[in-house]
């Protein structure tokens, strides 16, 4: 038996299978040729996203990366504008401007998600600081790759954070791979969090496709934050299910490799416990499946219904004041 | 009227635009041991201790701080110690910054003012003599100030603070003992707005920062030659005011640019480009650029001189445009 409470849970499964459902139709969307541009999915790395964000308020911020769609989800994104925004429609997040790589919705916190890897950690240092100087209660959370712990930024950051105390927790999704580059090539740690004594902040590392122990790491390392007591640096071992983009002809593993850990993945690992503690029967978890599947078809719908930008609109929006 | 030096008039136009808004603030390295290594920030720290912040040499982390509290609520002003240094943050400025309001659709605002002290001649040796400003007038997103006086710099300064788009503001370091006339009374100047700092009727010098200074020296000596030069101070490079600019060329016929910068695709290029198709049939003469030679910024002071333009070369350049004509 698990210690969370059955709402709990549900909510952590439903953001997972929200998720999931968008990035597979996105897949099959862009695969058909609807999509311009890259896309990169977040499958089978969902119970991180859903982890972090159920201790989470609306006013808390996020900052996010090129794999960005789950944590924007998760924070309560709305799907229709994502997937217009993914269309390159005017009714996207960013009105056609950004792409799937760029989505950001200052509603809800989601400051960014950001094309440059480990672009993030700087940022996430400044709106800590502002939290700070606005003495609210407020927290950040930058997600971040295997692969952007190697940026000189991630050490700025860091270092800048600890000083300071800043309310951040910079969560790392290793999911094992830097686009094609395998991270034992690269890392000179086994995992990110070992990094965190040389910032004397604590380091957790877990379980990133066990969705109650990402959940759990992150509302301690969020309520230590929302305390005042500084940040934390969370590593999620975690595994990227599909290539880096949709057409990545992935010839840096193997399909076996990949076959290994669908047999890990989140989702089903978490159905399978719910089923046990009785939290979930097959009529629920059906429904909450078909619900988000109407969600995504709702919103392809939306998107494609959706005009594009007009060609002008390509030249609104550089300043609040162009000084014209 | 009291005269200040650059330095005191960036400090109070600091002074007094945090007194009236507490989301302001400065970071940067090295701010509050001397008011700033300038001195471009004394008082501030007695006044404001807990809005002037000494950080770690991570320049990166600074201007992202800069950004992450400017998309959350605060107007940083963001201290980078020398404007070479600015290269080590191109991303945080260039793709971040600079993108962000347009890559999200302008849900966001950028109300962050990333100021540096630019400029050589005090042999300060090829890593804290440089000017990079056409650089960021080259890529989008961002208003550069580059101004030349006390009052110039008080007034610009004061409304970069209240403009909620980002604004890179480049004083020239040999500048901040340099006095000038500043009211006590408050006042701004908006940016992109030029200034004739002379007017005359037969060449005009379009220029900025330290190069205003050498310009009108040079106009001075022109004048006793009998030829009458019309400074324009523009100030603001992007967006610049090209009318400012159309209305002495048209007057004079005859264009010298001169800045400190390199030449070779220096902000001299873009605007002989612009006059030239805008005002061709205005031209009497081919424009004639002044900037510094293509090399990095030399050490020893002989060395230095040779690389960077001043009075002299606005002198020739003058008379190379009329004896073009």
């Amino acid at each position: 038996m698990s210690d969370i409470d059955k709402s709990t849970a549900i909510k952590l499964y439903r953001t997972m299978v929200r998720i999931r459902v968008f990035e597979t139709v996105t897949e099959k969307l862009f695969l058909e040729g609807k999509l311009p541009g890259f896309v990169h999915l977040y499958i089978g790395e969902e119970a991180i996203a859903a982890g972090v964000s159920a201790s989470l308020r609306r006013d808390d911020y996020i900052l996010s990366t090129h794999r960005g769609h789950g944590h924007t989800l998760a924070k309560g994104g709305d799907m229709k504008k994502m997937m217009a925004e993914n269309y390159g429609k005017v009714t996207g997040y960013c009105k056609g401007k950004g792409g799937s790589m760029h989505i950001a919705d200052f509603s809800i916190g989601m400051l960014g998600a950001n094309g440059v890897v480990g672009g993030q950690f700087p940022i996430s240092v400044g709106a800590g600081l502002s939290i700070k100087m606005r003495k609210t209660d407020q927290v950040v959370v930058a997600y971040f790759g295997d692969g952007a712990a190697n940026r000189g930024t991630f050490h700025e950051a860091l270092n800048m954070a600890s000083i300071w105390k800043l309310p951040i927790i910079f969560v790392n999704e290793d999911n094992q791979y830097a686009s094609t580059t395998r991270k034992v090539r690269t890392l000179s740690v086994e995992h990110v969090a070992q990094r965190a004594c040389a910032y004397n902040v604590p380091g957790i590392r877990c379980d990133g496709n066990d969705v109650i122990a990402v959940y759990k790491a992150a509302k301690e390392a969020i309520e230590r934050a929302r305390r005042g007591e500084g940040p934390t640096l969370m590593s999620c071992q975690t595994y990227r299910l599909k290539g880096h983009f949709i057409g990545d002809p992935e010839k840096y593993r193997t399909h076996e490799e990949v076959e290994e850990f669908w047999k890990k993945e989140p989702i089903g690992r978490f159905e399978k416990i719910a089923f046990e503690n009785g939290w979930l029967t097959e009529d629920e978890k059906k429904a909450i499946w078909e619900e988000y599947q109407k969600e995504a078809e709702e919103a392809v719908k939306f998107a494609e219904e959706s005009p594009y930008p007009d060609p002008e609109e390509a030249l609104k929006d550089v300043f609040v004041n162009p000084l014209e | 009227m009291r005269e200040i030096t650059v330095a005191q008039a960036t400090a109070e136009a600091l002074m007094e635009e945090m007194s009236k808004d507490p989301t302001i603030f400065i970071i940067g390295e090295d701010l509050t041991a001397h008011g700033g290594i300038f001195g471009q920030f004394v008082g501030i720290p007695e006044k404001f201790p807990d809005r002037i912040l000494d950080t770690p040499i991570s320049e990166t982390a600074i201007v992202g701080a800069g950004v992450g509290a400017a998309l959350t609520g605060m107007r940083p002003l963001v201290d980078l110690h020398f404007a070479d240094f600015i290269t080590i943050t191109m991303d945080e400025i260039v793709s971040q910054a600079a993108t962000m309001r347009y890559m999200f659709g302008g849900q966001s605002k950028m109300p962050l003012v990333i100021w540096a002290p630019d400029g050589a001649g005090l042999s300060a040796g090829p890593h804290h003599s440089k000017s990079f400003e056409s650089w960021f007038m080259h890529a989008p997103g961002m208003k550069v100030v580059v101004p030349s006086t006390p009052y110039d710099v008080k007034g610009l300064l004061k409304s970069a603070l209240r403009d909620d788009d980002l604004v890179l503001f480049f004083q020239h370091k040999k500048l901040f003992k340099f006095k000038g006339p500043v009211p006590e009374e408050e006042y701004i100047i908006p940016l992109k707005k030029a200034d004739v700092k002379r007017e005359g009727s037969d060449v005009t010098v379009v220029t900025y920062s330290m190069m205003v200074h050498h310009t009108l020296s040079a106009a001075k000596r022109l004048e006793k030659e009998g030829i009458s030069v019309e400074v324009i101070d523009l100030r603001t490079i992007w967006p610049f005011d090209f009318d400012a600019v159309a209305e002495s060329v048209k007057k004079t016929g005859h264009v010298v640019i001169a800045h400190e910068s390199w030449k070779v695709g220096g902000v001299g290029a873009e605007l002989a480009s612009q006059i030239q198709e805008k005002l061709f049939d205005y031209l009497d003469a081919p424009i004639v650029r002044v900037g510094a030679e293509h090399v990095p910024i030399p050490f020893s002071p002989p060395l230095e001189k040779r690389v960077i333009p001043d009075d002299e070369d606005v002198y020739r350049a003058v008379k190379k445009v009329l004896e073009e004509a």
